[in-house]
Order: structure tokens, then C-alpha cells, then sequence
């Protein structure tokens, strides 16, 4: 039953996604916007970090930390469209008392957001690698530790998405909370990232990420049930 | 005494420090003692006041 | 399951309040005399450390305001969870009080250990550093609880909502004390452990206990103090406050 019910959530869930397509595809124009946009704000001189350094190795810095920080900024992005849309039109009501568990219902949810909004971005991403002129190993690295950092990613937004479902202004909750916890992601991504730049083994940094993720999605959707819950209280 | 100041050249560090504390200490008595003033007050001004009351809300345990 | 009356006579207001109004002033007195003597003692009497000279009588307060930060933030949440799970208003109240402290206190430490790190490490801050991220983490999930409370209209709505939260966030605790066993920080290991002997002199040693009692007890006296106000902020118009303060004018 618990199967099923998972299944028929993101089966529902991508459905509507397709036929609401910009509410997937903003996010992904904001990241190509912000992504794309850093460097005409970036003068070549200033480019080098340090004296005898060539321009290439400031870009390349810097283009990790765009590219991790407009990722996740993207992801902020998609908060709406988690339960917004379903508290707005009842339908979540209808979730929360059917007789599938809430659990199995939210990770349908998540699981179709991660395939909507995080999957196009694991693939948009390495093409900016090329504009930052990062080498073939660390754009790999860069869209492998996204893919290991997306889901934790999709389960900490959906916890700031759950808890402010009724509240006026979420931006407070969002920069205070969902943002901080995101930050461990943010370091570690970049520095696996960084090490596959200098063609370094970037195990420690991916072994953390992994951790957070398996820790996020194993515990994460039990307080969004929770918050869900109380949301509609 | 000025050897307790200067904390062997230290002194601006420790002193903060310590002072910073005491600062984060004293708001919270501050702000703790204020409330608690404003809500007997207001508390005062309805009981003055002869409104009838409401029942406590009982904990359910 | 029957339970012990003096577990009920917790859930109720004016009981809690009158208990917390005779507990607070021997709490508070007995924490600030032990602060006292124990900034003494740490200032002026305990010696200069070999290695950091006179700047490591830090460690008289720093560690202090972390553990109350974190102690509050355990209190917070446990708090949060029982009146979320068993419906009892004061529980949350508590939740309500501890916050405000808890965020103060580590803010403290993040601002006293940077002191610290200046002359010892050579910089106040250090972007990436596992304890002190969380310990950052630690001030935004406070901050993130009162602002969450704050966007709520109805006061059960905003206790029950924001204890979610409270709950989500605990894991931050344990991951703060280990941090500096899992990982290498800049941050030197714990001082007490619970199974070594501990590695510091006992000329330092007494202070920094004394210290540790003080700082609890003045946490507790400045909680009690704002339960207190909680108290009555979430009771005007009762019968019993209304006895209460026409008892207290008469």
C-alpha cells in the first residue's frame, strides 16, 4: 500500500509539473541568469587571485562558488511550488487525511520535485563549467556532487517550505534557517569541486555530502510530515 | 593592579571578552525584568477594571 | 496511567509561577556569587597559562556561554517536543523563554571564542571550520525559531508550528560537541571528559567549574525569570491572575 501510494504521488506530481512548466523552468532560467551573468560583472585584470597566477585560475575559483551558490539559490526557488499549490486548491488537506501514510505521500512529493527541479539542474550546470573554463575532471565532480547534494538539498528546502505553508512572509525563515543548514552542502560541494580542479581525490568532501544527504532523506520527510500536519491544523 | 589590566599585553582581548559576557548577561536581566513589569501592569489594569474573567485554559495530560 | 500529582502541578500556571517566583532569587544570587568568585579566582589568582600567557583566562567564560547556549537549545526543544506532543501550554512557554537566552549566549561565545582565536590562532574567524559553523548554525536555528513564532498570528498555531523546528534542529547539539572529535577544526579537544581525568591544572580546574555552576545557575535564574513574564503575558484575563494581583495590591 505504502509502495503504491509513493508511485501514484510522483506520477501526480510530475504530471502537474509538466503542465505548469514555469514553475519548473524559472528556476533554471534564474540559475542561467545568475550563472551567466557573474562574469560580465568581473573585470579580466582582477581576475588573477593571486600574483603569478594566470587569469584561467581565478575564473576557475570563482566560477565554483557561482555555480554552487546559484545552484542553490535555485533550488530556494522551487519552495512555492512544493505544498503551496496543493494547500492553495485543498488537495492537501484531501493527502493529509487519505488512509496512505504521509510519510509515503511526501516522498512522492519530494522525489518528483528532485526529478523536476534538481535533475535539469545537475545537467545545465556542467555547461557552465565550460564558461568558467573548468577542466573536464572538475566539471564531472561538480555534477557527480550535485547529484549526491540535490536530494538533502530538496529535503531541507521542502522542511522551510512545510513549516511557512500558511505564513505571509517566509523569506525570515528561509535566510535564517534553510539557508544555514544548506551551508555544510555549499562548503563541501565547492571544495570537492576545488580538489578535482587541482586533480586531487575529493573522497572526504563526497563521503560528507553523502552523509548529510542519507541523513536528510532518512529523517528530513518524518518533520515535514510533521509540519504538514500542524500547517493545516 | 595595572599588571591585571594588561594581562601581559593581552589585555584588550581578555577585557572585552569578559566584558562582552557581562553586557549579554545584564540585557537579559534587563529584558526578562522589563516584561515581567509590563505584564503585572497590564495584568493590574484589568483586574482594576472588574471584566469578567475567562477559565483558564487546563492542560490536558 | 495515573500520574503523581506534583508532575500535574507542572502544567499549571499559577503554580509554576509561584514556584519560579520563590526559586528564581536563590538561583540568581547563588549564580552570581559563584560568578564572582570564579572570575576571581580566574583573573587574578589562577597562573598564566605556559604556552598562551594571560589570554587563555578566556576559558573562564567562553566554554561557559557555549554550554548554556547549547544547554538552552536541548531545554528548548525538549520543551517544544513535550507540549507538542502532549498538548501542555507551559511546556512551550519554556520553549518561548529559553530561546531569547540561548541566542544571546551564543552569540556570546561566537564572540568571545573570535576574541580568543586572534592572538591564539591568528584570525577571529574561519569559514569552514566545523564547530564553528554549527555553533553559527546553532545562533540562526534560535533566531529562525523566534522569527518562524513571530509570523503567526495565533500563538498555538505559532508554539506548535515553531516546535517542529525546535525539534528538526536538535541534531545540531551532538553534532557541535563532536565536531571536534570527528573532524580537524582549529578547535582544540574537550576539556572534561566525562571518563579521562581532566587535562587541565587544578589552579585552572576549580575556576573553570565554579564558572560552569555559576553560568547554569544564573541560565536558570534569568529562564525563571522569563517564564515568569511568559506566564502572565499568556494568562491575562484569569481568575486566578486576578487574584493573583489584587492578593499581591492588597
Amino acid at each position: 500500500m505504502a509502495g503504491s501510494a509513493f508511485l501514484s504521488i510522483l506520477r501526480r506530481d510530475l504530471r502537474l509539473a509538466f503542465r505548469r512548466v514555469s514553475e519548473w523552468a524559472n528556476p533554471l532560467l534564474f540559475f542561467t541568469a545568475v550563472a551567466g551573468m557573474f562574469p560580465l560583472a568581473l573585470s579580466p585584470d582582477r581576475l588573477a587571485m593571486s600574483p603569478g597566477e594566470g587569469e584561467l585560475y581565478g575564473l576557475q575559483s570563482l566560477g565554483i562558488g557561482v555555480l554552487w551558490m546559484a545552484a542553490l539559490l535555485s533550488s530556494l526557488m522551487g519552495l512555492d511550488r512544493l505544498f503551496l499549490n496543493d494547500a492553495d486548491d485543498g488537495s492537501m488537506e484531501q493527502l493529509v487525511l487519505s488512509p496512505a501514510p504521509l510519510l509515503s505521500i511526501v516522498y512522492g512529493k519530494l522525489a518528483a520535485h528532485w526529478l523536476v527541479s534538481a535533475l535539469p539542474l545537475i545537467l545545465l550546470v556542467p555547461v557552465f563549467g565550460l564558461v568558467y573554463q573548468l577542466t573536464a575532471d572538475a566539471i564531472a565532480m561538480l555534477a557527480f556532487a550535485l547529484f549526491l547534494a540535490t536530494p538533502a538539498l530538496t529535503v531541507l528546502v521542502a522542511i522551510g517550505a512545510a513549516l511557512t505553508v500558511n505564513v505571509r512572509s517566509a523569506a525570515a525563515v528561509i535566510g535564517l534557517v534553510v539557508l544555514p543548514l544548506c551551508a555544510p552542502i555549499l562548503i563541501y560541494g565547492a571544495r570537492a569541486t576545488a580538489l578535482a580542479l587541482d586533480a586531487e581525490s575529493a573522497a572526504q568532501p563526497l563521503y560528507l555530502i553523502a552523509s548529510f544527504t542519507f541523513l536528510a532523506v532518512s529523517l528530513g520527510p518524518i518533520a515535514i510530515a510533521a509540519a504538514v500536519r500542524v500547517g493545516l491544523e | 593592579m595595572s599588571e591585571l589590566f594588561a594581562m601581559g599585553g593581552d589585555g584588550p582581548y581578555v577585557w572585552s571578552a569578559y566584558g562582552i559576557t557581562l553586557a549579554v548577561v545584564i540585557w537579559n536581566v534587563w529584558s526578562a525584568r522589563a516584561r515581567l513589569k509590563r505584564n503585572l501592569r497590564a495584568a493590574e489594569s484589568v483586574s482594576a477594571t472588574d471584566e469578567p474573567t475567562r477559565r483558564a485554559k487546563v492542560s490536558q495530560l | 496511567m495515573k500520574l503523581p500529582l506534583w508532575f500535574h502541578r507542572f502544567g499549571s500556571p499559577p503554580y509554576v509561577y509561584g514556584l519560579a517566583n520563590s526559586v528564581a532569587p536563590w538561583l540568581g544570587g547563588a549564580g552570581l556569587i559563584l560568578v564572582a568568585i570564579g572570575s576571581y579566582l580566574g583573573l587574578a589568582v589562577a597562573p598564566p597559562d605556559y604556552l598562551q600567557g594571560d589570554v587563555y583566562r578566556i576559558i573562564y567564560i567562553h566554554p561557559q556561554t557555549a554550554y548554556v547556549g547549547m544547554m538552552a537549545y536541548t531545554l528548548m526543544a525538549v520543551s517544544a517536543g513535550i507540549g507538542f506532543i502532549w498538548h501542555i501550554k507551559l511546556a512551550h512557554a519554556v520553549a518561548v523563554s529559553a530561546a531569547p537566552i540561548g541566542a544571546s549566549f551564543t552569540f556570546c561565545a561566537l564572540v568571545t571564542g573570535a576574541i580568543w582565536g586572534r592572538p591564539t590562532w591568528g584570525t577571529y574567524w574561519e569559514w569552514g571550520d566545523p564547530r564553528l559553523m554549527f555553533e553559527l548554525l546553532l545562533l540562526f536555528l534560535f533566531l529562525g525559531y523566534l522569527a518562524l513564532r513571530a509570523s503567526f498570528d495565533e500563538r498555538d498555531k505559532a508554539d506548535r508550528v515553531s516546535a517542529v523546528l525546535a525539534f528538526v534542529g536538535i541534531v545540531n547539539v551532538p553534532i557541535i560537541h563532536y565536531s571536534v572529535l570527528w573532524w580537524n577544526t582549529l578547535h582544540q579537544g574537550p576539556t572534561i571528559s566525562r571518563l579521562d581525568a581532566p587535562a587541565m591544572d587544578t589552579a585552572m580546574l576549580v575556576p573553570f567549574l565554579i564558572m560552569v555552576a555559576g553560568f547554569t545557575a544564573v541560565f536558570y535564574w534569568l529562564l525563571l525569570r522569563r517564564l515568569q513574564g511568559e506566564i502572565l503575558e499568556r494568562e491575562q484575563g484569569t481568575r486566578w491572575l486576578r487574584d493573583f494581583v489584587r492578593g499581591t495590591a492588597a
